[in-house]
Protein backbone atom coordinates (compact mmCIF):
# COMPACT_ATOMS: atom_id res chain seq x y z
CA UNK A 1 0.00 0.00 0.00
CA UNK A 2 0.95 3.54 -0.81
CA UNK A 3 3.05 5.19 2.09
CA UNK A 4 1.09 8.64 0.98
CA UNK A 5 -2.01 6.64 2.71
CA UNK A 6 -0.19 5.66 5.68
CA UNK A 7 0.84 9.07 6.48
CA UNK A 8 -2.27 10.45 5.53
CA UNK A 9 -4.16 8.19 7.94
CA UNK A 10 -1.13 9.23 10.85
CA UNK A 11 -1.44 12.90 10.30
CA UNK A 12 -5.52 12.68 9.99
CA UNK A 13 -5.92 10.86 13.58
CA UNK A 14 -3.48 13.31 14.92
CA UNK A 15 -5.12 16.47 13.76
CA UNK A 16 -8.73 15.52 14.96
CA UNK A 17 -7.72 14.57 17.96
CA UNK A 18 -6.11 17.96 18.45
CA UNK A 19 -8.70 19.62 16.77
CA UNK A 20 -11.81 18.06 17.87
CA UNK A 21 -11.57 18.95 21.89
CA UNK A 22 -9.94 22.46 21.60
CA UNK A 23 -12.72 23.43 19.05
CA UNK A 24 -15.65 22.31 20.62
CA UNK A 25 -14.92 21.84 24.12
CA UNK A 26 -15.87 24.78 26.60
CA UNK A 27 -16.03 23.34 30.31
CA UNK A 28 -14.06 20.99 32.35
CA UNK A 29 -13.97 17.60 32.43
CA UNK A 30 -15.28 16.42 36.23
CA UNK A 31 -14.32 12.77 36.69
CA UNK A 32 -11.09 12.73 38.48
CA UNK A 33 -10.61 8.87 37.40
CA UNK A 34 -10.54 9.85 33.47
CA UNK A 35 -8.35 13.06 34.35
CA UNK A 36 -6.39 10.51 35.87
CA UNK A 37 -6.34 8.50 32.95
CA UNK A 38 -5.49 11.49 30.70
CA UNK A 39 -2.81 12.60 32.93
CA UNK A 40 -0.92 9.48 33.29
CA UNK A 41 -1.53 8.51 29.08
CA UNK A 42 2.12 10.52 28.09
CA UNK A 43 4.20 9.24 30.87
CA UNK A 44 2.65 5.34 30.61
CA UNK A 45 3.45 5.91 26.32
CA UNK A 46 6.51 7.12 26.61
CA UNK A 47 7.87 4.80 28.67
CA UNK A 48 6.02 1.80 27.04
CA UNK A 49 7.83 3.06 23.85
CA UNK A 50 10.94 3.53 25.62
CA UNK A 51 11.43 0.57 27.30
CA UNK A 52 13.03 -1.76 26.38
CA UNK A 53 13.45 0.07 22.53
CA UNK A 54 16.26 2.36 24.42
CA UNK A 55 18.39 -0.75 24.75
CA UNK A 56 18.57 -1.51 20.70
CA UNK A 57 18.45 1.93 19.81
CA UNK A 58 22.38 2.32 18.64
CA UNK A 59 22.00 -1.12 17.31
CA UNK A 60 24.64 -1.79 19.94
CA UNK A 61 23.66 -3.04 22.79
CA UNK A 62 26.32 -1.73 25.39
CA UNK A 63 26.70 1.57 24.06
CA UNK A 64 22.74 1.49 24.25
CA UNK A 65 23.06 1.29 27.91
CA UNK A 66 25.83 3.75 28.22
CA UNK A 67 24.15 6.15 26.75
CA UNK A 68 20.63 5.00 28.77
CA UNK A 69 22.65 5.20 31.80
CA UNK A 70 24.02 8.53 31.52
CA UNK A 71 20.48 9.92 30.13
CA UNK A 72 18.34 8.39 33.54
CA UNK A 73 21.23 10.46 35.48
CA UNK A 74 20.99 13.70 33.97
CA UNK A 75 16.81 13.50 33.26
CA UNK A 76 17.10 12.52 37.49
CA UNK A 77 19.07 15.60 38.26
CA UNK A 78 16.60 17.79 35.74
CA UNK A 79 18.82 19.28 32.68
CA UNK A 80 17.37 20.35 30.03
CA UNK A 81 15.36 17.70 27.67
CA UNK A 82 17.81 18.42 24.99
CA UNK A 83 20.78 18.35 27.07
CA UNK A 84 20.08 15.37 28.17
CA UNK A 85 19.08 13.65 24.72
CA UNK A 86 22.48 14.64 23.09
CA UNK A 87 24.15 13.75 26.09
CA UNK A 88 22.83 10.29 25.73
CA UNK A 89 23.91 10.19 21.95
CA UNK A 90 27.44 11.48 22.87
CA UNK A 91 28.09 8.54 25.04
CA UNK A 92 26.93 6.03 23.34
CA UNK A 93 29.23 7.57 20.29
CA UNK A 94 32.09 7.56 22.92
CA UNK A 95 31.63 3.89 24.12
CA UNK A 96 31.23 3.32 20.45
CA UNK A 97 34.63 3.82 19.76
CA UNK A 98 36.22 1.65 22.48
CA UNK A 99 34.26 -1.25 21.25
CA UNK B 1 -1.97 41.07 15.86
CA UNK B 2 1.15 41.23 14.37
CA UNK B 3 2.51 42.29 18.23
CA UNK B 4 1.04 38.57 19.07
CA UNK B 5 1.98 36.91 16.56
CA UNK B 6 6.25 38.04 17.36
CA UNK B 7 5.99 37.29 20.95
CA UNK B 8 4.82 33.67 19.98
CA UNK B 9 7.79 33.72 17.18
CA UNK B 10 10.25 35.12 20.43
CA UNK B 11 8.74 32.81 23.07
CA UNK B 12 9.20 29.69 20.59
CA UNK B 13 12.61 30.24 19.56
CA UNK B 14 13.72 27.67 22.50
CA UNK B 15 10.94 25.10 21.19
CA UNK B 16 12.31 25.50 17.74
CA UNK B 17 15.85 24.77 18.64
CA UNK B 18 14.79 21.59 20.93
CA UNK B 19 12.91 20.62 18.20
CA UNK B 20 15.93 21.05 15.65
CA UNK B 21 18.14 18.83 17.54
CA UNK B 22 15.52 16.15 18.17
CA UNK B 23 13.78 15.63 14.80
CA UNK B 24 17.54 15.30 13.74
CA UNK B 25 17.47 12.15 15.61
CA UNK B 26 14.30 11.50 13.85
CA UNK B 27 14.92 12.34 10.47
CA UNK B 28 18.34 9.48 11.16
CA UNK B 29 15.65 7.30 12.19
CA UNK B 30 13.31 7.60 9.13
CA UNK B 31 15.96 7.43 6.43
CA UNK B 32 17.59 4.02 8.26
CA UNK B 33 14.22 2.29 8.03
CA UNK B 34 13.87 3.50 4.33
CA UNK B 35 12.06 6.07 4.16
CA UNK B 36 13.00 8.80 1.65
CA UNK B 37 13.89 12.25 2.80
CA UNK B 38 10.90 14.05 1.16
CA UNK B 39 8.96 11.28 3.29
CA UNK B 40 10.25 11.99 6.84
CA UNK B 41 9.83 15.79 5.84
CA UNK B 42 6.22 14.95 4.85
CA UNK B 43 5.81 12.84 8.22
CA UNK B 44 6.88 16.48 10.33
CA UNK B 45 5.38 18.91 8.22
CA UNK B 46 1.89 16.94 8.59
CA UNK B 47 1.89 15.32 12.28
CA UNK B 48 4.62 17.98 14.37
CA UNK B 49 4.70 14.93 17.30
CA UNK B 50 8.04 12.66 17.97
CA UNK B 51 6.70 9.90 19.62
CA UNK B 52 3.81 9.28 17.55
CA UNK B 53 6.01 9.72 14.64
CA UNK B 54 8.41 6.90 15.72
CA UNK B 55 5.70 4.58 16.63
CA UNK B 56 4.50 5.92 12.78
CA UNK B 57 7.34 4.87 10.67
CA UNK B 58 7.48 1.40 12.74
CA UNK B 59 4.45 1.04 11.87
CA UNK B 60 5.24 1.64 8.12
CA UNK B 61 8.27 -0.05 8.24
CA UNK B 62 6.90 -2.96 9.86
CA UNK B 63 4.34 -3.17 7.40
CA UNK B 64 1.73 -2.43 9.81
CA UNK B 65 -2.06 -2.23 8.86
CA UNK B 66 -3.89 1.35 9.21
CA UNK B 67 -5.93 0.27 11.84
CA UNK B 68 -2.92 0.24 14.12
CA UNK B 69 -1.63 2.95 13.19
CA UNK B 70 -5.07 4.99 13.60
CA UNK B 71 -5.74 3.57 17.01
CA UNK B 72 -1.69 3.99 18.48
CA UNK B 73 -1.65 7.49 16.66
CA UNK B 74 -4.85 7.73 19.01
CA UNK B 75 -3.31 6.76 21.88
CA UNK B 76 -0.22 7.77 21.39
CA UNK B 77 -1.51 11.51 21.30
CA UNK B 78 -4.64 11.31 23.37
CA UNK B 79 -2.82 13.94 25.43
CA UNK B 80 -3.24 16.51 23.09
CA UNK B 81 -6.97 16.75 23.75
CA UNK B 82 -6.93 16.72 27.18
CA UNK B 83 -4.27 19.94 26.51
CA UNK B 84 -6.86 21.34 24.05
CA UNK B 85 -9.14 21.07 26.84
CA UNK B 86 -7.07 22.91 29.28
CA UNK B 87 -5.83 25.35 26.54
CA UNK B 88 -9.34 26.43 25.50
CA UNK B 89 -9.83 27.60 28.85
CA UNK B 90 -7.04 30.88 28.08
CA UNK B 91 -8.54 31.92 24.59
CA UNK B 92 -8.80 35.51 24.14
CA UNK B 93 -12.05 36.66 22.32
CA UNK B 94 -10.78 36.27 19.01
CA UNK B 95 -10.72 32.83 19.31
CA UNK B 96 -13.53 31.95 16.83
CA UNK B 97 -14.29 28.32 15.64
CA UNK B 98 -11.76 28.69 12.76
CA UNK B 99 -9.10 30.15 14.24
CA UNK B 100 -9.44 27.04 17.00
CA UNK B 101 -9.30 24.82 14.19
CA UNK B 102 -6.28 26.33 12.60
CA UNK B 103 -4.41 27.16 15.86
CA UNK B 104 -5.10 23.77 17.36
CA UNK B 105 -2.31 21.73 14.85
CA UNK B 106 0.21 23.58 16.54
CA UNK B 107 -0.66 21.98 20.46
CA UNK B 108 2.39 20.21 21.30
CA UNK B 109 4.02 19.20 24.84
CA UNK B 110 6.46 21.97 24.50
CA UNK B 111 3.79 24.54 22.55
CA UNK B 112 1.27 23.72 24.90
CA UNK B 113 3.34 24.25 27.74
CA UNK B 114 4.69 28.20 26.76
CA UNK B 115 0.57 28.73 25.64
CA UNK B 116 -0.77 27.98 29.14
CA UNK B 117 1.91 29.76 31.21
CA UNK B 118 0.16 32.93 29.76
CA UNK B 119 -2.55 34.79 30.63
CA UNK B 120 -4.56 34.79 28.08
CA UNK B 121 -4.06 33.48 24.50
CA UNK B 122 -4.65 34.97 21.04
CA UNK B 123 -4.61 33.33 17.86
CA UNK B 124 -1.90 34.94 16.36
CA UNK B 125 0.49 34.12 19.56
CA UNK B 126 -0.48 30.20 18.96
CA UNK B 127 0.56 30.97 15.34
CA UNK B 128 4.11 32.33 15.71
CA UNK B 129 4.77 29.72 18.45
CA UNK B 130 3.58 27.27 16.03
CA UNK B 131 5.20 28.34 13.01
CA UNK B 132 8.68 28.56 14.76
CA UNK B 133 8.48 25.44 16.26
CA UNK B 134 7.15 23.57 13.40
CA UNK B 135 10.75 25.56 11.45
CA UNK B 136 12.92 23.69 13.49
CA UNK B 137 10.87 20.65 13.91
CA UNK B 138 11.04 20.48 9.60
CA UNK B 139 14.48 22.05 8.76
CA UNK B 140 16.05 19.32 11.64
CA UNK B 141 14.06 16.64 9.92
CA UNK B 142 15.16 17.56 6.57
CA UNK B 143 18.95 17.99 8.12
CA UNK B 144 18.96 15.00 9.94
CA UNK B 145 17.37 13.02 6.95
CA UNK B 146 19.81 13.72 4.51
CA UNK B 147 22.96 13.59 6.57
CA UNK B 148 21.80 10.29 7.75
CA UNK B 149 22.86 9.26 4.16
CA UNK B 150 26.25 10.54 4.64
CA UNK B 151 27.10 10.89 8.21
CA UNK B 152 29.69 8.49 9.02
CA UNK B 153 28.01 4.77 10.60
CA UNK B 154 29.50 5.45 14.14
CA UNK B 155 27.32 8.84 14.38
CA UNK B 156 24.20 7.87 13.23
CA UNK B 157 23.66 4.90 14.83
CA UNK B 158 24.42 6.79 18.05
CA UNK B 159 21.43 9.69 17.42
CA UNK B 160 19.51 6.61 17.59
CA UNK B 161 19.28 6.95 21.48
CA UNK B 162 18.60 10.81 20.54
CA UNK B 163 14.70 10.71 20.93
CA UNK B 164 14.72 8.15 23.72
CA UNK B 165 17.00 10.37 25.61
CA UNK B 166 14.76 13.07 25.67
CA UNK B 167 11.58 10.27 26.64
CA UNK B 168 13.19 9.83 29.42
CA UNK B 169 14.16 13.54 29.93
CA UNK B 170 10.12 13.99 30.25
CA UNK B 171 8.91 11.04 32.41
CA UNK B 172 11.63 10.44 35.23
CA UNK B 173 11.48 14.42 36.47
CA UNK B 174 8.09 13.88 37.52
CA UNK B 175 8.26 10.22 38.40
CA UNK B 176 10.54 11.54 41.37
CA UNK B 177 8.03 14.09 42.83
CA UNK B 178 4.25 12.47 41.69
CA UNK B 179 3.86 8.28 42.99
CA UNK B 180 1.38 8.09 39.99
CA UNK B 181 3.69 9.05 37.53
CA UNK B 182 6.31 6.85 38.92
CA UNK B 183 3.42 3.98 39.19
CA UNK B 184 2.08 4.68 35.42
CA UNK B 185 5.73 5.10 34.13
CA UNK B 186 7.15 1.61 36.07
CA UNK B 187 3.75 -0.70 35.13
CA UNK B 188 4.10 0.39 31.32
CA UNK B 189 8.11 -0.27 31.20
CA UNK B 190 7.56 -3.67 32.63
CA UNK B 191 4.51 -4.60 30.58
CA UNK B 192 6.15 -3.53 27.64
CA UNK B 193 9.27 -6.05 28.39
CA UNK B 194 6.98 -8.73 28.87
CA UNK B 195 5.41 -7.99 25.10
CA UNK B 196 9.01 -7.74 24.08
CA UNK B 197 10.00 -10.83 24.72
CA UNK B 198 7.43 -13.03 25.81
CA UNK B 199 4.25 -11.94 24.08
CA UNK B 200 6.15 -11.48 20.46
CA UNK B 201 3.73 -12.10 18.31
CA UNK B 202 1.57 -8.61 19.21
CA UNK B 203 3.01 -6.26 17.21
CA UNK B 204 4.89 -2.82 18.25
CA UNK B 205 2.30 -0.59 18.00
CA UNK B 206 -0.53 -2.33 20.15
CA UNK B 207 1.61 -3.80 22.30
CA UNK B 208 1.72 0.61 23.27
CA UNK B 209 -1.84 0.93 22.98
CA UNK B 210 -2.30 -2.40 25.43
CA UNK B 211 0.90 -1.14 28.02
CA UNK B 212 -0.04 2.27 28.35
CA UNK B 213 -4.07 2.40 28.31
CA UNK B 214 -3.31 -0.66 30.92
CA UNK B 215 -0.85 1.43 33.29
CA UNK B 216 -2.96 4.60 32.90
CA UNK B 217 -6.36 3.28 34.11
CA UNK B 218 -4.88 1.32 37.06
CA UNK B 219 -2.93 4.74 38.20
CA UNK B 220 -6.07 6.77 37.31
CA UNK B 221 -7.75 4.26 40.13
CA UNK B 222 -5.34 4.24 42.72
CA UNK B 223 -4.45 8.06 42.05
CA UNK B 224 -7.08 10.17 40.52
CA UNK B 225 -6.35 13.46 39.46
CA UNK B 226 -8.60 16.22 41.19
CA UNK B 227 -10.52 19.24 39.68
CA UNK B 228 -7.98 21.78 40.54
CA UNK B 229 -4.82 20.23 39.25
CA UNK B 230 -3.71 21.53 36.19
CA UNK B 231 -3.01 18.75 33.84
CA UNK B 232 -0.02 18.77 31.95
CA UNK B 233 2.25 16.22 30.05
Amino acid sequence: MSIIIYIAVMAGVTYLIRMIPFTLFRKKIKSPFFRGFLYYIPYAVLSAMTIPAIFYSTGNMTTSLIGTAVAVALAYFKFPLIVVALAASAAAFIAGLFI
Amino acid sequence: MKKDFLKGIKDGIPICLGYLSVSFGFGILAVSLGFSILAAVGISLTNLTSAGQVAGVGIIAAGGSLIEMALTQLVINIRYSLMGISLSQKLDGNFNTFHRMAASFGITDEIFAAAVSQKSVSPYYMYGLTAISALGWVSGTFLGAAAGNILPESISSAMGIVLYGMFLAIIIPPSKKEKGVLAAVLIAAALSTVFEYVLKSVSGGFAVIICSVLAAAICAALFPVPDEEEAEG
